[in-house]
Order: structure tokens, then sequence, then C-alpha cells
């Protein structure tokens, strides 16, 4: 019992993937600094960031849903948490993987969308019920790619646990490298994940210039906070799953870990490089690219699999 | 004492204006640029006065332009300041004997700091800044 409380709240739980995720958020607005040749934040930027809106008053605007409004925010950190803590178990010790976890996980990580569109949906304003429908719509759309190409590796090796799929690739290597079905399957994951985890080019429900934070733009304070801490948590563990499923996992023992840490910053980077050299799109051309190129595409890989490439 | 600590590292602007004539405004976006980059002391332009910290408020206040400035500070969340950006902000400037000004922006919310300049250099805005979160 003490020892699931740990695994919650220290390692790889909460605090864990706090940490991880904060830091990658700074490696984020860095990189992105640094590509606008500008010096940027210090590492500890977003740490500070955290406890001062921590520090902020709470406003619940008139006309708001009190509970919904306020509870929103924990749902999301809810799910972050638990799928870096599943991931992170089934990574350190395949053998606690259960049947099935592969699912439970892509409910999981659709939880920090719900806590966006209960959010903002909650919040009495017309910007931000517009973020949260178009949040709503962008699941619709890129769900369907992700969970196929995400099953695509799960068809070739015959299983559908974390842990089976962390231990065929430490026999014969990673997937990515020696089936082709799965490096179809890995642009499609890589390309819903940035829509996941809301970043530019599908930045849609909190576009910036169009309709300011949208969800987020009545919060402040605490509820801010977290809302931020379970953006960065997911910048930690979405990378994560995927490396779990296409890049042989994360593992830690000796020179291992460094390997980890290194397909983790590949990962990272390259989204923050996908970030910074796209436009936004708007919210059909996104749903005509998640249906119409990138669904076909993971059907490809999918049959591919299925015929033992 | 704790929370201004934080509150002293990651200032988040949010940018007011009434009736100005974008010349200020545009100062304002030149501290974001590459050149000065303000993003390195932690302060970032944010969308909604919700996430707010300080109001950098531009142009001498016209009279439509009087409930929403208000509205606009109270939607703040606390602790909050003001701070006037150019010669309209601090004094009404060459509007303050216009029919529709209703006077600088210390006639309706309390100001921090006031940075004079028509407009201000970009300096001078991370000058006015930094004075302000040193007497925090």
């Amino acid at each position: 019992m003490a020892a699931n409380i740990f695994y919650f709240v220290v390692f790889p739980g909460f605090l864990f993937t706090a940490v991880v995720g904060l830091l990658a958020s700074w490696v984020d607005r860095k990189i992105t600094a640094r590509i606008q040749w500008r010096i940027g934040p210090p590492w500890y930027q977003n740490f500070i960031d955290f406890f001062k809106l921590l520090g902020k008053e709470t406003i619940i605007p008139r006309g708001a849903r009190r509970t919904g409004f306020l509870f929103a925010p924990f749902i999301g950190l809810i799910g972050a948490t638990l799928v870096s803590l599943i991931l992170w178990q089934m990574n350190l010790d395949p053998d606690r993987s259960f049947m099935g976890d592969v699912i439970v996980l892509i409910y999981l990580s659709i939880l920090p969308s719900l806590a966006i569109i209960i959010g903002g949906s909650s919040s009495a304003n017309p910007l931000g019920a517009m973020g949260a429908s178009r949040e709503m719509k962008l699941i619709l759309a890129d769900e369907l790619p992700f969970i196929m190409a995400i099953f695509t590796p799960l068809v070739k090796i015959g299983s559908i646990k974390i842990g089976s799929i962390v231990t065929y690739q430490l026999n014969y290597g990673m997937m990515f490298t020696h089936h082709l079905s799965s490096v179809i399957a890995l642009i499609v994951a890589f390309l819903c994940m940035q829509a996941k985890l809301a970043f530019v080019p599908f930045d849609i429900p909190e576009a910036e210039q169009e309709i300011m934070a949208g969800p987020y733009i009545e919060y402040s304070g605490p509820p801010l906070a977290i809302f931020k801490l379970t953006r960065a948590m997911m910048l930690f563990a979405m990378p994560v799953f995927l490396i779990s499923i296409f890049l042989g996992g994360m593992q830690i023992n000796g020179w291992a870990t460094i390997w980890s840490i290194v397909k983790y910053l590949v990962i990272l980077i390259l989204i923050i490089l996908v970030k910074n050299t796209n436009p936004r799109l708007r919210i059909d051309q996104a749903l005509k690219f998640f249906w119409l190129r990138m669904f076909p595409l993971a059907c490809v890989g999918f049959v591919l699999a299925l015929v033992g490439l | 004492m704790n929370k201004l600590w934080a509150l002293k590292k990651s200032i988040w602007v949010y940018h007011v204006s009434s009736g100005s004539c974008n010349n200020c405004d545009i100062e304002i976006l030149d501290c974001l640029t590459p050149k000065f980059d303000l993003e390195r002391f932690g302060i970032l332009l944010v969308g909604s006065a919700r996430h707010a910290d300080v109001i950098l408020a531009t142009g001498a206040v016209t009279r439509k332009a009087l409930p929403r400035i208000k509205r606009v500070y109270e939607q703040m969340p606390q602790p909050k300041l003001v701070i006037a950006v150019g010669g309209c902000a601090c004094s009404g400037g060459i509007f303050k004997n216009g029919y529709n000004i209703v006077g600088p922006y210390d006639k309706i919310i309390p100001v921090t700091a006031y940075i004079p300049g028509c407009p201000p250099k970009p300096e001078a805005i991370i000058d006015g800044v930094v004075k302000v979160i040193n007497s925090l």
C-alpha cells in the first residue's frame, strides 16, 4: 500500500512527471527562443511561473458552473499522472503489465482534453465555449488515426500489453527500425501527438491570436497553474508512450538510461521544430488532414502489419 | 512575501490600449522582439486579463473606453499592478483638453508606475518595469 502511494505521488507518478515535464517545457521555450534569435528564459522559469500562479487569486466568473469550473483542472491532472505512472511501471517492470493496458492508456490520455472541454464550456465565456468545441472536434479528428497507428505494432506482435511489446523490442530490436509498418505508424502517431499536445499547427483550441487562450481564458491562479502543469506533464508522458510502443521503451540501468534520454530528447526536439516551422491550421483543415490523409496512411500501415512487414 | 518573490521573476503582462495612436503599442511589442527579448526575465504578454499580473496601459482614456478599462482592472486577480506607458497615459499628453477624454489613467485606476515618452523607447519600458519589480 505504502509502495503504491509512493509510486503514485513521487516516482514515477506525480512529482517525477511534473518536474521532468516542466523542464521539458523549458526546453520547448528555450529552443523556440533560439530559433527566433532570442536568448530565452532560464531553466527554472516554468517552476517560478507555477508557484506564482499558485499564489494568485482564484476568480470564478459570474454565470460559470462552479463545480465543473474548479474540478476540470484536477481531472486533467489525474489523467496525465496516471498515463505517466502506468507507462513507467510497465517500462521498468514489464511483468506488471496487464491485458489491455494499451486501451486503458489511450482512454486516460484523453482525460486532459476532456478536462479542457469541461473547463472551457463551464466558464461562461463565448471564447471559452468556442475553444471547447474546437477541442472536441480536434479529438474526433486525431483519435481515429492515433488508435490505428498505436495498434499497428501490437497487431504485428499479437499482444495488447505494453509489457510484452517492450520485452519484444528488448529482444529483437526496435519496431521502428525493423518493420516498415511501424515506420508509417510512427509518422501518423507523431502528428496525432502534436494535436493531442495542442501544439502548432494543431493549437486550434487555444489559438492565442484569435480566441486569446480559448478554454483557459477565464482561469486565474491555482486552476490555471494546474492546467499549465497538466500540459507540461503530457509533454513528457505522450512521447514516452510513443517510445514505449515504437522505439524500444525507456530503461533505467547504466548506459540504457542515457540512450532512453536521447530518444526522448530527439522526439521532443522534433515536436518543437514542427511547432516552430508551421502555421496554424483551421479546424476544418485539421479534420481533413487527419481523416483524409492520416487515416488512409494509418490503414496502409495496419494492412502492412497484417501481411507481416 | 513569498508570493512577491515568485511574482518578481515571472511577470505576465496584459496590454490595454484606449485611444492610443498605436505608437506606444508598437514599442511594447518591440520589447518582445529578439533585440530586447523580455522573455529572458520571465515577462510574457498574455491574451487574457485573468492571467495577468501587470496591465501595460497606453493612450489617454476616452469616454468610450472608460467602463472597459474599469472592467479589465476588476477582472485581474490579486496581486495586480498598473503601469502607464507613454505621455498620454501619464498625463493626457496633447489630448489633455479633448472633448472626449476623461483624463489620464490615475484618475480611474491606481497606477503604480509612469513611463513618459512619446513613445517611450523599449529601453525606457524595460527600465520602468525593472523599477517596479525592485520596488515590490
